[in-house]
């Protein structure tokens, strides 16, 4: 299948993307990796006139460290993330979450930031970055930045806060040095979205779990943290027993979606077991 | 339309396509390039992977603007002098193909797997072709393939590996 027509411009810095999205308005798609887009493009559920590539924006790719946070750029590929060491040393979270992503030739294209903003609740780095308490920095109109807070990025189904004419252009995550981390995904086949996921990071002390992050994909229409699950595992010993009975309460109030991998019972009933799974192996247990 | 620069198995191209051209497409009808197959609409299947400089994509979701001014190589480049990449001749002597039309993406795809990690366990080899299904193998011959194919690499890319292995046979039978 093949998109319908459009134009293409490929711009060289933000500035110039800006510019082009605000000459052509809500006529204008930007374009990333492509994994999620050209799919959408082919099967003509949408058919932007303008496709603005920020391909070739050097600015928007890489990762760089900024003291207590690292910066990840956009444009990074799932493959540059997997294959960055600042990424596994202060996020190993991402790193984990990312590695089950679709298939290798995907995270050649695939881009952080493009996958962020196209917000499938079944997509699998949403979680780690809402767990890992990450700050996404949007360019306007004009070039103005703000910055939004992984809590009030995700707004509902493919919706975030980067708006008609923004672009996302950073991510950027506090530094988690130490923290083990584990992501449980659950699938029946292998190459498969998640039916759920769990996103777990735990700093210990000893034995116990001195601080824990926990985020859920596809448990409702966005990402979502377990925050009341977090303080529970906070004084636990790391065991399967203690765990167990901090994580039970992790499905309430999630509204997950009923399909042909799992209603919705089925689903919240999957979120305690990965989750106690996700968090002892977190924990080293 | 717009002009795009792009090298493909080491021949370089100057075009004219229109933006929605995808980069399969490209291949296969403005260059003849129908080594490289379309087997899904989803850009699951992996039968169309090609390399965009030196790694691996599936060219049915790539924009063939997308690869204006970078190196695309397709199965059809993988033989060098006539003689068959290891790759492809693994799978040949292997049986690691019935039907064929996911072989020119597996071995693409298997040549990436290699480049990473030239000495892949069997579930690193399952794993790295995760993205590409063949319908009637059952994938046994095509691990089985990739895992010759290893072997034959290390060897040659370590130059001694085939006289120390005769050495190591001199030695048992003596
Ligand atoms: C076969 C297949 C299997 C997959 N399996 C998985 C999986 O298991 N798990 C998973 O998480 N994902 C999966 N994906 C989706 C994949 O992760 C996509 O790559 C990702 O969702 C989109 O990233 P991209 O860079 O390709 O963005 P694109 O597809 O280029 O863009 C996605 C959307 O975001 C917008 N956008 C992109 N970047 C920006 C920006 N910087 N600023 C503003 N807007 C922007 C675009 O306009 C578009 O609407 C799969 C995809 C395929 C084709
Ligand atoms: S044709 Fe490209 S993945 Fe199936
Ligand atoms: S040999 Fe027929 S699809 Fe693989």
């Amino acid at each position: 299948m093949i998109p319908a027509s459009f134009d293409y411009v490929a711009p060289t810095t933000v500035d110039e993307a800006l510019a082009a999205l605000a000459e052509h308005g809500d006529d204008a798609k930007v374009l990333a990796g492509g994994q999620s887009l050209l799919p959408i493009l082919r099967m003509r559920l949408n058919a932007p006139g303008v496709v603005v590539d920020l391909g070739r924006i050097p600015d928007l790719q890489g990762v760089c460290d900024d003291g207590d946070h690292i910066v990840i750029g956009a444009m990074t590929t799932y493959a540059a993330v997997l294959a960055d060491d600042l990424v596994s040393t202060h996020a190993s979270l991402l790193s984990k979450a990312v590695a089950t992503v679709a298939d290798p030739q995907i995270r050649h294209r695939g881009t952080l930031g493009g996958a962020l903003v196209h917000a499938d609740p079944a997509g699998d780095v949403g979680a780690p970055v809402l767990a890992l308490g990450a700050e996404l920095v949007v360019a306007g109109p004009g070039g103005q930045t703000r910055t939004v807070t992984a809590d009030d990025f995700f707004e509902d189904l493919f919706t975030t806060a980067v708006g008609e004419g923004e672009l996302l252009t950073q991510i950027r995550i506090p530094k988690h040095t130490g923290w083990g981390a584990h992501y449980e995904k659950f699938v029946r086949v292998s190459h498969q979205w998640s039916i759920v996921a769990v996103a777990a990071t735990v700093r210990s002390e000893g034995g116990t779990i001195a601080e824990a992050r926990v985020g859920l994909t596809n448990m409702g229409s966005t990402p979502l943290r377990a925050v009341s699950v977090e303080n529970a595992l906070v004084g636990q010993p790391a065991t399967d027993e203690a765990i167990r009975a901090a994580v039970a309460s992790v499905a309430d109030g999630t509204n997950p979606p009923s399909d042909l991998n799992g209603d919705s019972d089925y689903r919240r009933h999957l979120a305690t077991v990965l989750t106690r799974r996700a968090v002892l192996a977190a924990a080293g247990a | 339309m717009t002009r795009i620069h792009v090298t493909v198995d080491g021949v370089a191209y100057s075009d004219e396509v229109e933006p929605r051209t995808l980069l399969v497409h490209y291949l296969r009808q403005s260059l003849g390039k129908t080594g490289t197959v379309v087997g899904c609409d989803t850009s699951n299947c992996g039968a169309c992977t090609v390399h965009l400089d030196g790694v691996s994509v599936k060219s049915c979701n790539v924009l063939a603007v997308q690869a204006d001014g970078h190196e695309v190589t397709t199965i059809e480049g993988l033989a060098e002098d006539g003689q068959l990449h290891p790759v492809q001749q693994a799978f040949h002597e292997c049986h690691a193909l019935q039907c064929g039309y996911c072989t020119p993406g597996m071995i693409m795809q298997a040549c990436d797997v290699l480049k990473d990690n030239p000495d892949p366990t069997e579930a690193e080899i399952r794993e790295g072709l995760e993205g590409n299904l063949c319908r009637c193998t059952g994938y046994h011959n095509i691990v089985k393939a990739v895992q010759q194919a290893a072997g034959q690499m290390r060897s040659a890319s370590s130059g001694s590996g085939e006289t120390a292995d005769a050495t190591e046979a001199a030695e048992v039978s003596a």
